[in-house]
């Protein structure tokens, strides 16, 4: 009798792992079906346009590209740095308590509310506009608490001897770091960092709340154009009632969905290539 | 001398890096805190919080935030119902009966899940969700809390059951044998050993799935409709705080105007409101890592 009920639950619990996994199945199917009729090189060539069958998605992709690469040169630095100070020089100061409480409470802040902030400090009072400047600078702030995390996370993994060994042989702090301590972490810094823009690169509403418009028929020529992004293209095509724009969305979705299986491919890639040379 | 000196210019450098995160809390707090005080110069602080009538792009303008706050409410409650339940029990499956070769398959899954954008959760729920369940309720309008409700749910859930399932594999082994020494079968162990014990920190998950629902946006801004509304019914259109913060920055509202506030002084109650399950939150969470560690 009790056994019974424990497989019965048992059975319940693994049930409700399946539905999950079935949702997801679900998802798949539903975009795949409803988009891979419209994936073709003219859709990924063609500009924004008023007639769905004329559309395409150069564009959005381009500004995507363009605000991701700027914010990873923003986060990648600026997040490398903290978590140093946080992880080698400031490990028992005050300070350094209260900016990991803050960094832990920051991870958890709505994205939306960074678009918030983003429009009313770089949009307006630093004057960037609603540029690709001011939306990477944006996503970088929004990434920031995500690379610190993980880049403390791979700097744990640095065993201590290798610091002593460093200091052995007469080296500075800084020099340890630089030479020893961040070349050995870097396979797991740069896997944080792909994961964190992975999610960048899908966030909507932060870059819609500083003005990113929706309809830019061309690409970003410099970090000062306006510009669109893929997931606020989609958006756009979702909200019209005609069916053929929401066939425009499934596609869109398509590419953003490869976009983020080839950035996850290359954080595989990497941390593989790296950890055999840290072998050899 | 010099490479003192350059020591502790590279460590005063390093610290202004680590420093740029309080200077976000205090950018976001200032920027939040300048609009609110702007917009509540003409607006008084009692009719924003407690008005019933949210119009403030009519000719008459009416600053009720309860329809905004009623909505975000009632499409967070439904994706708790799905993710909360869900999330325990997959947790619980995977912590306390899963074989370590289903657990290796099964968690990136969950990961996978988690790292959809939400524009594509939103699509799944207006053109998937949706008009399944208008089979089941033909009464259901086309936008409404329902749908995105639980295709929020489904997004939380991977959160729910990874946190979770780590405060749960954080209790002692030995709890669970003396548990089974005592005739507990794995589903009595489970529910009445491990999950009290772990208590504190599934807590902690689901406050944190809770401020995670109320900051959603685009599920709820695609799918929910943007009709501010005072209602419980699920089946009819609404908007959220944060679907109405969208709405307007897709228009062209001018800036500095009062209408244009109004996302900063609705920003603001959303900031509170997240901060505030955040902190909760991180003390349970530290509470539970003192008794266990």
């Amino acid at each position: 009798m009790k056994h019974r009920a424990d497989l019965v639950f048992r059975t319940v619990a693994l049930g409700t792992l399946v539905l999950a996994l079935v949702a997801l199945a679900a998802l798949v199917y539903d975009i795949v079906s409803g988009g891979l009729g419209r994936l073709d090189w003219a859709f990924l060539t063609n500009m924004a346009s008023r007639r769905p069958e004329d559309a395409g998605i150069y564009h959005a992709l381009a500004g995507s590209i363009w605000v991701i690469v700027l914010t990873a040169a923003l986060a990648l630095p600026l997040g490398v740095a903290a978590a140093v100070y946080l992880e080698e020089y400031g490990t028992r100061s005050r300070i350094a308590r209260l900016i990991e409480i803050n960094i832990a409470n920051l991870a958890a802040v709505p994205s939306i509310i960074y678009g918030l902030l983003g429009l009313g400090v770089f949009v307006r009072f630093m004057g960037m506009g609603r540029s690709v400047l001011a939306g990477a600078c944006t996503l970088a702030l929004l990434a920031l608490p995500v690379v610190i995390l993980s880049t403390r996370e791979a700097l744990r993994t640095v065993p201590g001897s290798i610091r002593e060994g460093s200091y052995a042989l007469g080296a500075t702090k800084w020099q340890t770091i630089w030479y020893q301590v961040l070349p050995m972490a870097l396979p797991g810094i740069l896997t944080g960092l792909i994961l964190s823009l992975s999610r960048a690169i899908g966030e909507t509403a932060p870059l819609i709340t500083i003005g990113a418009l929706t309809y830019i028929p061309f690409a970003p020529d410099s970090v000062w154009s306006p510009f669109t992004v893929l997931p606020i293209q989609i958006f756009n095509w979702v909200s019209r009632p005609q069916a053929a724009f929401k066939e425009n969305a499934a596609a869109g979705i398509l590419v953003l969905m490869l976009l983020l299986l080839f950035m996850n491919a290359i954080a595989v890639f990497l941390r593989d290539r790296f950890q055999r040379q840290g072998r050899s | 001398m010099r490479t003192r000196r350059l020591e502790w210019i590279i460590e005063r450098a390093l610290l202004l890096c680590a420093a740029l995160s309080v200077a976000t809390t205090a950018g976001i707090i200032l920027v939040l805190s300048v609009e609110t005080f702007e917009f509540l110069r003409e607006v008084p602080v009692l009719e924003f919080l407690t008005g019933t009538e949210w119009t403030p792009l009519f000719a008459t303008p009416r600053f009720g935030v309860l329809p905004l706050v009623g909505g975000t409410l009632l499409v967070s409650a439904i994706a708790m119902v799905v993710a909360l339940p869900m999330g325990l029990l997959s947790a619980v499956y995977l912590s306390e009966y899963a074989p370590d070769r289903l657990r290796r398959v099964v968690k990136p899954v969950l990961e996978v899940l988690a790292g959809v954008p939400t524009v594509v959760y939103g699509y799944f729920a207006l053109m998937f969700v949706t008009p399944l369940l208008q089979r089941v309720f033909p009464q259901m309008s086309g936008f409404n809390a329902l749908s995105p409700g639980i295709v929020m749910g489904i997004m939380i859930l991977p959160l729910v059951s990874s946190l979770s399932e780590d405060a749960m594999r954080a209790v002692p082994q030995g709890l669970r044998e003396g548990a089974y020494a005592l005739g507990a079968t794995r589903m009595q162990t489970a529910l009445q050993v491990v999950v009290p014990a772990a208590f504190s920190g599934i807590t902690a998950a689901f406050i944190l799935a809770v401020s995670r629902a109320v900051g959603e946006t685009m599920i709820v801004a695609i799918a929910a409709g943007q009709q501010p509304r005072l209602t419980a019914n699920p089946f009819v259109p609404l908007e959220t705080m944060t679907a109405y913060i969208v709405q307007v920055s897709l228009g062209d509202t001018p800036q500095g105007t009062l209408e244009y506030r109004t996302i900063f002084a609705v920003g603001m109650l959303l900031f509170l409101m997240t901060f505030g399950l955040n902190l909760v939150s991180t003390w349970l969470r530290e509470r539970f890592r003192e008794v266990y560690s």
